[in-house]
C-alpha cells in the first residue's frame, strides 16, 4: 500500500466540557481498504468519526481529501466530498419501500421522480455488491441485517467513496455479520474506502486491513491486520496499567460471612439491542467489593436493575439479607439499606428541577416525613447531606438551588452524598467515578473501600480495568448478558479479562 | 414553592397583552356579524360584573369550573393529561343521583355527605379505570379519557330516559327531582352553594399537598424524572392511578353539585361542556392555585357573556366559542402548551 492516502486526519483535537474526547489524532485511510477503530468505549472513536462526518467541529487539526485540505462543517458538506456513515439506529421509515428509503436521502432529486431508474440502479448494485435487498418490499418487512444493507446501498447510489460505519455489527447475528463482511470485501476491491468503529477484537482480526487502536482520546497505535494478534490489540487497548493497579486493596475476610445478596438463575427479558441476563449466578458477601467487567452493554445495566428491583426476574431467585426478594419492590429493597449509583446521575438519579435538599430528601421519602407524610422534616435533611458530604470531602452547594443548576462533576458528587447518607449495606455502584476530577474519584474510591472494610458489600460495574482491579475483591466477567467469568485480580490477568470481555474466549467455554 | 417561582412578570404581562389581542379578534367577528363590539363587550360587562346578582351567577358558574380544572391540574402534576373531566363530573352526578332519589327518607345531615361521597367515588372510579389502563400499558389515559367521555354522557342518557325517568315528568328525559335533604344549602338569597366550599377546600388542599407534603415532593419528582424516580423507589404505577381516581373525584364533586344543588334532578344537559372548559383552565393556570381561581373567573365571564350576547345581540351562544378558542391560542402561545 504505497499510494498516497484517500484522506488523511492531522493533529485532530476534540474537547468537551471536562474530557479530551480526541488528543491530537492521527489517521490515515486509504482506498480500496478496511480500517478498523478499535478501543474501548469513550476511547473517543466515534467522536473522531463524528468529525469526519461533520456532526462535530474539531477544536483543532486538518483534514485531507486527496491531498487538499478541506472544511467538513456538516454532513451535508461531507457528502458532497463523498463520505457516508451508517449509523447504530438506521434512519428509515418503515412504512416506505426500500426504493422510496433510498430515494428520500439520494441528493439533487428532480421534481418529478423516475422511480423506474433508481429501482434499476438499486438493482445493478445489489446485484454487483451481493446484498440480495428488495427494493420493492416494505423496510419494517426487513431484518436488521437488511436494513443495514439498506443503509449502505444509500450511500452508494449517493456516490459516497468513503464509508464510515459505527458500530455495524452490534445487533447482527452471527451470519449477518459474515454477510457485512463479505460486502466490506467486495466494496474493497472497487477501491471503497471503509473505516468501522468496533470493540470487538475478533471482527477486527477477521476483516481489516489495518486497525488503529484509540485509547483515551489518543491513537495508542496502527497495526496492519496481517500482522496483529489478540494480545497485541488488547495490549494497546488496556495498556501497561495492570501492575500499578495492584496491591492497594484490603484484606479479604469474607469468606466464612453469608451472602448478602445472592442470584440464582436470574435470567431476565432483553429489550431493543440490550442484552437480557441469562442464568446469572452471582454472590455478594458483606465486606467484599465484587467488580463486574465488561464491554458496555452486555447486561450490567440489567444486572444492576435486577438487584435493584426495578428489572424483574423471568427466572430465577433472589436473596437479600438471606431473605428471599424475588418480588419486592423498589422501595423495600432501597430501604432495607440499598444504595444505587448510577451511570448516568442527570438521567437515572437526580432531579434537576428539585433542590439540591429536596433531592436528598429523594432517597428515603418516608424516613424524612414528619406527621405521616403532611411535612418534611427538611432541618434532617440539610444535617444529613452536610454529614455524609463532609466524610466524603466534598464542597457543599447551596442546598436551595436547582440541582440542575450544578455542574456535572457536582450532580454526581451530590448523587454520591446521598446514596452514602445512611451507611448502606449494599451499594450497586455504576462507574461511580466517570466524571469525576482526580480528587475527587480517589475520594469516591476510598469511600466505597471504607464502607467495605466496615461490612457492606458492593457490586462495583465499571469498564476502567484499573479501578476494577485495584479495589475488587472478586471480579466478575460479562459478556452478552452471561457471566463469563470469575476470578479474583490475583488469579486473573487483565488481559485474560480483556479476551473475555471482547467475547474471544469464554462462549466456547459456556455453549456446552 | 419552587413550582411557583417560574412565574414572571414579564409572563404575566405578555399573558395580557395576548388576552387583548384575543378580544381584538373577536371585536372584529363581531363586526363582521354587524354587532357593535364595544356594545357587546360592555353588555358582558354590565351583566356579569356590574351587579350583584351578575356577580352571583359568575361565582356559582366558577365552583363546577375550578373542580373540573382541578381534575385535570393534578394528574398533570405528572404529566398525565386526563380530558375526561366531562365524563367524570357525568358519572359523578349520576353516582350522586342515585343516592338522592334512592334513601329518600335520610336527613339531610346524612344524605348530603353520602351524596357528595358518591359523587366524588362516580368520578373518581371513571378516571381510575383511565389511569389502570395507562398502568397496564393498554391505553393512553389521554385517549381513553376523551373516549370515555361519550360513554359516560350517553351512560347517563341510558338512565334518564330508560329506568330512571320520572314518570311525572310529561315524558321530559330527567330524574325524579331530589328530596330537600339531598339539595346541597345555598347562601345569602342567590345560587351560591355548598360546592364553593368543596372548591376551596379543594383548591387549598391541592397548594397544600404539593408544596409541602411528602407525596407532593413525591410527585414533583415523578414529573421532574420519572426514571430517576423508580429508581428511588417511588411507585409511579401508584400516583398514576391514584391521581387520575382522586382528579376524578374532583370533577365527580362539581357533577354533585350542579345536579343536586343547580338541576335538582338528573338531566342530559346537565354540563355546558364544563369538564373540557376546565381542562382549559387548568393549562390557562399552569396548574397554579390562584391562576386556577383567576382563569376560573375570566371563562366563567365570558361563558356567562355567551348567553348574554344570545339575548341581547341574538349572537348564537355558540358565537363565543370563538372567543375560547383564542383564548386557548394565548394559553399555547404563552408557553409552547407545556404547564411547566
Amino acid at each position: 500500500m504505497n499510494r498516497s492516502p484517500l484522506l488523511t486526519l492531522r493533529s485532530m483535537t476534540k474537547s468537551f466540557p471536562g474530557v479530551l474526547a480526541n488528543d491530537h489524532v492521527d489517521l490515515d485511510i486509504y482506498g480500496g481498504e478496511v480500517h478498523a477503530l478499535l478501543g474501548e468505549n469513550g476511547a473517543g472513536k466515534s467522536t473522531l468519526m463524528k468529525i469526519l462526518y461533520g456532526f462535530y467541529r474539531p477544536d483543532s487539526g486538518e483534514i485531507r481529501l486527496n491531498g487538499q485540505p478541506v472544511h467538513i462543517r456538516s454532513p451535508h458538506d461531507a457528502r458532497q466530498f463523498r463520505i457516508g456513515m451508517v449509523f447504530q439506529d438506521f434512519v428509515q421509515i418503515p412504512a416506505m419501500t426500500v426504493a422510496e428509503n433510498i430515494t428520500l436521502f439520494l441528493p439533487d432529486l428532480p421534481f418529478v421522480l423516475n422511480q423506474a431508474s433508481i429501482i434499476k440502479r438499486i438493482e445493478e448494485v445489489s446485484e454487483r455488491y451481493g446484498f440480495k435487498v428488495n427494493p420493492h418490499a416494505p423496510v419494517w418487512r426487513l431484518s436488521v441485517g437488511e436494513r443495514q444493507k439498506v443503509e449502505v446501498l444509500k450511500l452508494l447510489l449517493a456516490d459516497a467513496r468513503i464509508l464510515i460505519f459505527d458500530e455495524p455489527t452490534r445487533s447482527l447475528a452471527p451470519h449477518e455479520v459474515d454477510g457485512l463482511f463479505q460486502v466490506f470485501a467486495n466494496l474493497k476491491r472497487d477501491g471503497y474506502a471503509l473505516a468501522f468503529i468496533t470493540h470487538k477484537m475478533k471482527e477486527v482480526l477477521a476483516c481489516a486491513d489495518r486497525i488503529t487502536v484509540m485509547r483515551r482520546g489518543k491513537v495508542a497505535g496502527t497495526i496492519k491486520g496481517s500482522e496483529a494478534t489478540e494480545s497485541s490489540l488488547i495490549e494497546l487497548m488496556f495498556g501497561k496499567q495492570i501492575e500499578e493497579a495492584l496491591g492497594r486493596r484490603g484484606e479479604t475476610p469474607a469468606d466464612g460471612r453469608k451472602p448478602l445478596l445472592e442470584l440464582k438463575g436470574v435470567n431476565t427479558r432483553s429489550e431493543g439491542m440490550a442484552w437480557g441476563l441469562k442464568d446469572v449466578h452471582l454472590i455478594i458477601k458483606p465486606g467484599e467489593i465484587v467488580g463486574v467487567a465488561g464491554v458496555s452493554g452486555n447486561g450490567q445495566k440489567e444486572l444492576g436493575d435486577v438487584v435493584l428491583g426495578l428489572e424483574k426476574c423471568t427466572k430465577g431467585v433472589k436473596y437479600l439479607h438471606g431473605e428471599k426478594y424475588t418480588d419486592w419492590s423498589v422501595a423495600q429493597v432501597r430501604e432495607s439499606g440499598v444504595a444505587f449509583i448510577p451511570e448516568d446521575p442527570l438521567g437515572m438519579a437526580a432531579f434537576p428541577w428539585l433542590s439540591v435538599q429536596e433531592n436528598m430528601a429523594m432517597v428515603n421519602t418516608r424516613m424524612y416525613s414528619k406527621q405521616g407524610g403532611l411535612s418534611m422534616d427538611w432541618q434532617a435533611v440539610r444535617s444529613d447531606l452536610q454529614a455524609s458530604l463532609e466524610r466524603l470531602e466534598f464542597n457543599i452547594p447551596p442546598f436551595y438551588v436547582p440541582l440542575g443548576f450544578l455542574s456535572g462533576g457536582n450532580i454526581q458528587r451530590m448523587i454520591l452524598a446521598r446514596e452514602m447518607a445512611h451507611h448502606p449495606k449494599l451499594i450497586i455502584a455504576f462507574y461511580p467515578t466517570r466524571g469525576l476530577d482526580v480528587q475527587s474519584a480517589n475520594s469516591a474510591r476510598r469511600i466505597l473501600s471504607t464502607s467495605r472494610d466496615q461490612g457492606a458489600g458492593i457490586l462495583l460495574i465499571s469498564e476502567d480495568l484499573g479501578e476494577l482491579f485495584n479495589l475488587s475483591d472478586r471480579l466478575v466477567v460479562m459478556f452478552q448478558g452471561r457471566i463469563v467469568g470469575e476470578s479474583t485480580p490475583q488469579e486473573i490477568s487483565m488481559n485474560e479479562v480483556g479476551y473475555l470481555m471482547t467475547g474471544s474466549k469464554g462462549e466456547n467455554k459456556k455453549s456446552d | 414553592m419552587a413550582f411557583f417561582r417560574n412565574r414572571r412578570m414579564a409572563g404575566l404581562i405578555r399573558f395580557v397583552g395576548l388576552f387583548a389581542l384575543a378580544l381584538m379578534i373577536f371585536a372584529a367577528v363581531l363586526l363582521v356579524f354587524g354587532k357593535n363590539p364595544i356594545r357587546a363587550y360592555w353588555d358582558i360587562f354590565s351583566a356579569t360584573l356590574g351587579s350583584s346578582y351578575g356577580i352571583s351567577e359568575v361565582l356559582v358558574r366558577m365552583i363546577p369550573l375550578i373542580l373540573t380544572a382541578l381534575a385535570v391540574a393534578l394528574p398533570s402534576r405528572i404529566w398525565l393529561i386526563n380530558v375526561g373531566g366531562e365524563g367524570q363530573l357525568f358519572i359523578g352526578a349520576l353516582f350522586a343521583t342515585w343516592g338522592a332519589v334512592n334513601f329518600t327518607n335520610l336527613p339531610a345531615w346524612l344524605l348530603l355527605p353520602s351524596i357528595g361521597i358518591l359523587g366524588f367515588l362516580g368520578g373518581g372510579l371513571w378516571g381510575a379505570i383511565s389511569g389502570f389502563m395507562r398502568v397496564r400499558g393498554w391505553a393512553s389515559e389521554t385517549i381513553s379519557t376523551l373516549l370515555m367521555n361519550y360513554v359516560a354522557i350517553l351512560l347517563v342518557n341510558f338512565f334518564v330516559f330508560g329506568p330512571w325517568k320520572d314518570p311525572e315528568s310529561a315524558n321530559y328525559p330527567q330524574s325524579a327531582p331530589f328530596p330537600d335533604a339531598a339539595i346541597l344549602p345555598s347562601f345569602f338569597g342567590t345560587r351560591i352553594h355548598l360546592g364553593a366550599v368543596l372548591a376551596i377546600v379543594g383548591l387549598i388542599l391541592f397548594y397544600f399537598v404539593l408544596s409541602r407534603t411528602r407525596w407532593g415532593l413525591e410527585m414533583r419528582a415523578i414529573g421532574v424524572n420519572q426514571e430517576a424516580a423508580r429508581r428511588n423507589g417511588i411507585s409511579t404505577s401508584r400516583y398514576i392511578i391514584l391521581l387520575m381516581l382522586i382528579g376524578g373525584g374532583m370533577a365527580g364533586l362539581a357533577g354533585m353539585g350542579e345536579v343536586s344543588a343547580i338541576h335538582g334532578q338528573l338531566r342530559p344537559s346537565l354540563s355546558p361542556g364544563l369538564g373540557y372548559t376546565g381542562f382549559l383552565i387548568s393549562w390557562m393556570a399552569g396548574g397554579h392555585p390562584i391562576g386556577i381561581v383567576a382563569a376560573a373567573f375570566l371563562l366563567s365571564v365570558i361563558t356567562s357573556g355567551g348567553d348574554i350576547l344570545q339575548m341581547t345581540h341574538r349572537i348564537p351562544a355558540a358565537g363565543v366559542h370563538i372567543l375560547m378558542a383564542l383564548i386557548l391560542f394565548v394559553v399555547l402561545a404563552r408557553r409552547g402548551g407545556k404547564p411547566r
